[in-house]
């Protein structure tokens, strides 16, 4: 780093009249970013509402006392809201944060605006593509496609064009830093959150390179070029595209929550260096949690299994009870400083909790730590996955991490977005206020319905429980039943949350009052500081309260991993 | 604040409460770490992943053999097919079926093979809840000890066309 | 881990401070460890003798 470069002047390097001044922030807002912003958000909602329909038809059809679709559009719908939900909805929202963490927190311009319209494009039409053929009934192969089931060539080939835009999106946001850097528009490192958006483009480029690497074969294949695909190269490869995928998520998430901890109580990490070495982990290891899903599998072997569903010892593990702890720490700290340290939880209980932003994300990060984290790695467990592979106990973990986790924080972070980037204020605060507790806490029921009847072990991605018109009679537990009843209601209401989002989101964006030119309508009134507020200076440093949170995380945690060593124990024996 | 540049001499060492959560974190991450191996080798139930390249028509002539020389007895026209204790078993998945019903004694081990004539699919033993992957063209091979006697049903658990939801098999266990 | 550059800067932190190269590692890590080494895995799976 030539010391000439520092010597220059900070100053950003935007074209004339292609930049703002945030209103509120005073953060400078790259124009050509913000565009691509609002319109990858726009089309991530209307994803999300066709995944979110899905989800409710799908719901009340395992629901058993609903049984409401027939077999084959069942598996179709599965594939529509596997798809739509995981990847197009997620997808398209990351992008614009990226696009939002490059440019805004670097004070730098969008590296190429060309780039962003492939990008774009070839996302939209690439998810239209799949859509279009999985109604069509040409692709009832389920989100995973498994080899040799086989979809129409149409089908793989708009996975490969979503993926090849996704990826041009993410060399884009590499490329916005990389410029940022060279012209010098900031001094020292980036901001915790373009850390955090690196982490997540950087696990994006691995994944998105899988996808390639097992989708042109497949495509090839289902055009008759190529005769034959290993099953199991397939399974390790896709999970590749489709489990890292997810990984992306969890850093986009987490940046999220940093990013809205200083939106919404002005929170400020505890420690940088520990911060960013929780995300250094993630880019590091988190990917080789891919094996979770090939731990019953034939083809690799006990050693292969047992590191890399690990993360390498727990490694990304670790890093996620890092942030589980700084991101909670911040808000404490944050609190204590402006004179709420009654008590042990005196901040929590003061906090915004009216804030859809705060509440949203403080939901998420509670939905995803105890239900998501302990789950995931329960589950991931090698030798425990025997009792879990394949059942509803999956589904039941990864809703609460992608839905209950991800999409609240991305939705938390929409009731700053729209006010911010598309300059509009919403209607109907009082729903706005009560949408993050509807959504979570459906989302919150659904898994825990998922999660028990998969301990009975109910299968996922099956349309019968009765198993009608098998040669022999099976059924399950009347537990069972009344659990997928429960996640039936849960679902229900988690999508009653997931409308309330869209038409409020709808709303403001297209029809709410314009607020170009002055600062946001803040989400809550900033409460007067306690008349017995202790000014010890010490005092902003403790975080007693966040202890008390992780330690009994950490015990809920203990108790669920061994009581399931303790329940496979039961089992038959097998090698 | 996460949203601006940290100031210079950002990179320092954890302390308090922070650096006690670290530590907590990283002994149960140990923890969690050797409990694998120790299980792969202490423990009684493994997926070791054991598995042969097999041809779908090799494997599904094996099976043939299998069912003819061993059937004991039929159940809904599917015959029964006891394994010999300590000896080798073949069970076939096919859309829609397992095949065939399989024949056990509690507590003597056997070396089941399962593997798909056509597409993937999921073998799942009720209501114990045991789950493992079956794929074409790999022989998986299961040593199992039942610990438990009865009738348990064989559900697949992966999707495998428009019947999935009907695909069932039979493990009968005796005393 | 201890030693430092004259600028003062942990080699971790240079690490944290350098994308390029957490790409690189980003990528090549999992990649290794995970895909490769799983294709290894199945490229060594014996062959069937059905008895």
């Amino acid at each position: 780093m030539a010391s000439a470069v520092d010597s220059l002047p900070i100053v950003g390097n935007h074209p004339q009249a292609e930049v703002r001044s945030c209103d509120t922030t005073s953060l400078p807002v790259c124009l050509t970013a913000q565009q691509f912003i609002r319109w990858h958000a726009v089309v991530a909602v209307v994803f999300l509402l066709i995944g979110g329909i899905g989800a409710l038809l799908l719901a009340l059809t395992r629901w058993p006392a609903v049984h409401l679709l027939d077999a084959e559009w069942y598996y179709r719908i599965l594939t529509l809201h596997g798809l739509n939900m995981l990847i197009f909805w997620i997808l398209s929202f990351e992008i614009a944060v990226l696009y939002f963490a490059g440019t805004v927190l670097l004070n730098t311009r969008l590296a190429s605006k060309w780039a962003a319209y492939v990008c774009f494009g070839m996302m939209l039409v690439g998810s239209v593509m799949v859509d279009i053929t999985i109604m069509g009934g040409k692709a009832d192969v389920l989100m995973t496609s498994y080899v040799p089931l086989m979809a129409t060539p149409w089908f793989y080939l708009g996975i490969i064009i979503l993926a090849v835009g996704a990826l041009i999106g993410v060399f884009n946001f590499l490329a916005t830093i990389y410029i940022a850097k060279r012209d010098h528009t900031y001094e020292g490192s980036v901001p915790l959150v373009v850390f955090g958006a690196t982490a997540a483009a950087i696990i994006a480029v691995g994944t998105l390179l899988h996808g390639a690497v097992v989708m042109i074969p497949t495509w090839l294949w289902s055009m008759g070029v190529i005769s034959e695909i290993d099953p199991s190269w397939y399974r390790i490869t896709w999970w590749g595209l489709g489990h890292m995928s997810q990984q992306v998520n969890v850093c986009a998430m987490v940046s999220i929550w940093y990013l809205l901890g200083t939106l919404t109580v002005g929170a400020k990490p505890l420690n940088q260096a520990v911060c960013r070495g929780a995300f250094v982990l993630y880019i590091l290891f988190i990917n080789l949690a891919s094996a979770h899903h090939l731990l019953v599998d034939p083809g690799v072997g006990a050693g292969w299994k047992i590191w890399n569903t690990s993360y390498a010892m727990y490694l990304a593990v670790l890093a996620s009870m890092i942030h589980g702890f700084t991101v909670p720490a911040s808000i404490e700290v944050a609190m204590r400083g402006k004179g709420f340290t009654r008590g042990m939880f005196g901040w929590l209980a003061a906090a915004p909790w009216s804030n859809p932003g705060f509440s949203g994300f403080f939901l998420s990060l509670i939905i995803f730590g105890f239900g998501g984290g302990i789950t995931g790695v329960v589950l991931g467990t090698q030798q425990i996955n025997i009792m879990a592979h394949n059942t509803l106990r999956i589904p039941g973990h990864f809703h609460v991490t992608v839905v209950g986790g991800t999409t609240l924080a991305f939705m938390a972070l929409t009731y700053y977005v729209v006010p911010l980037i598309f300059q509009r204020d919403f209607y109907a605060k009082t729903l706005c206020r009560l949408q993050p507790y509807v959504f979570g806490g459906g989302i919150t029921l659904m898994a825990v319905g998922m999660s028990f009847a998969g301990s009975y072990g109910v299968p996922r991605r099956h349309w019968d429980i009765e198993f009608t018109g098998g040669q022999f009679a099976v059924g399950f537990d009347a537990g069972a039943h009344a659990m997928l009843g429960i996640m039936g209601v849960g679902a229900v209401i988690a999508v009653i949350g997931l409308l309330m989002y869209v038409l409020l989101v709808v709303a403001a964006v297209f029809f709410g009052p314009r607020i170009a030119g002055q600062a946001m309508p803040p989400w809550h009134e900033e409460p007067a500081r306690p008349a017995d507020a202790v000014t010890d200076q010490s005092e902003e440093h403790k975080t007693p309260g966040t202890l008390v949170l992780a330690i009994v995380f950490l015990a809920a945690f203990a108790v669920y991993y061994f009581a399931n060593w303790m329940w496979l124990a039961d089992v038959w024996e097998v090698r | 604040m996460s949203i601006y540049n940290p100031p210079a001499g950002w990179f320092k060492a954890p302390t308090g409460a922070e650096r006690l959560w670290v530590g907590l974190a990283l002994t149960w991450c140990i923890i969690m770490s050797l409990a694998m191996p120790y299980w792969h080798f202490y423990g009684k139930q493994n997926s070791t992943g054991e598995s042969y390249r097999v041809s779908v028509a090799d494997y599904g002539a094996r099976v043939q053999q299998f069912v003819e020389s061993n059937t004991v007895g039929t159940e809904q026209g599917v015959p029964i097919v006891e394994i010999a204790p300590g000896g080798d078993g073949y069970l076939l998945a096919r859309m829609w079926a397992f095949y065939p019903i399989i024949k056990l004694k509690k507590g003597q081990t056997y070396r089941l093979h399962i593997s798909s004539l056509d597409l993937q699919h999921g073998f799942s033993l009720q209501p114990l809840n045991m789950n493992f992957q079956v794929l074409p063209g790999y022989d998986h091979v299961l040593t199992i000890t039942p610990t438990s006697s009865g009738i348990f049903s064989i559900i697949c658990n992966e999707f495998c066309g428009i019947g999935h939801h009907s695909m069932t098999g039979r493990i009968i266990v005796e005393d | 881990m201890a030693t430092r550059d004259p600028n003062g800067k942990h080699p971790i932190q240079k690490l944290m401070d350098n994308p390029w190269l957490l790409l690189v590692l980003g990528i090549v890590i999992p990649t290794v460890s995970y895909t490769i080494w799983g294709w290894i895995e199945l490229w060594l799976v014996p062959t069937a003798t059905l008895p």
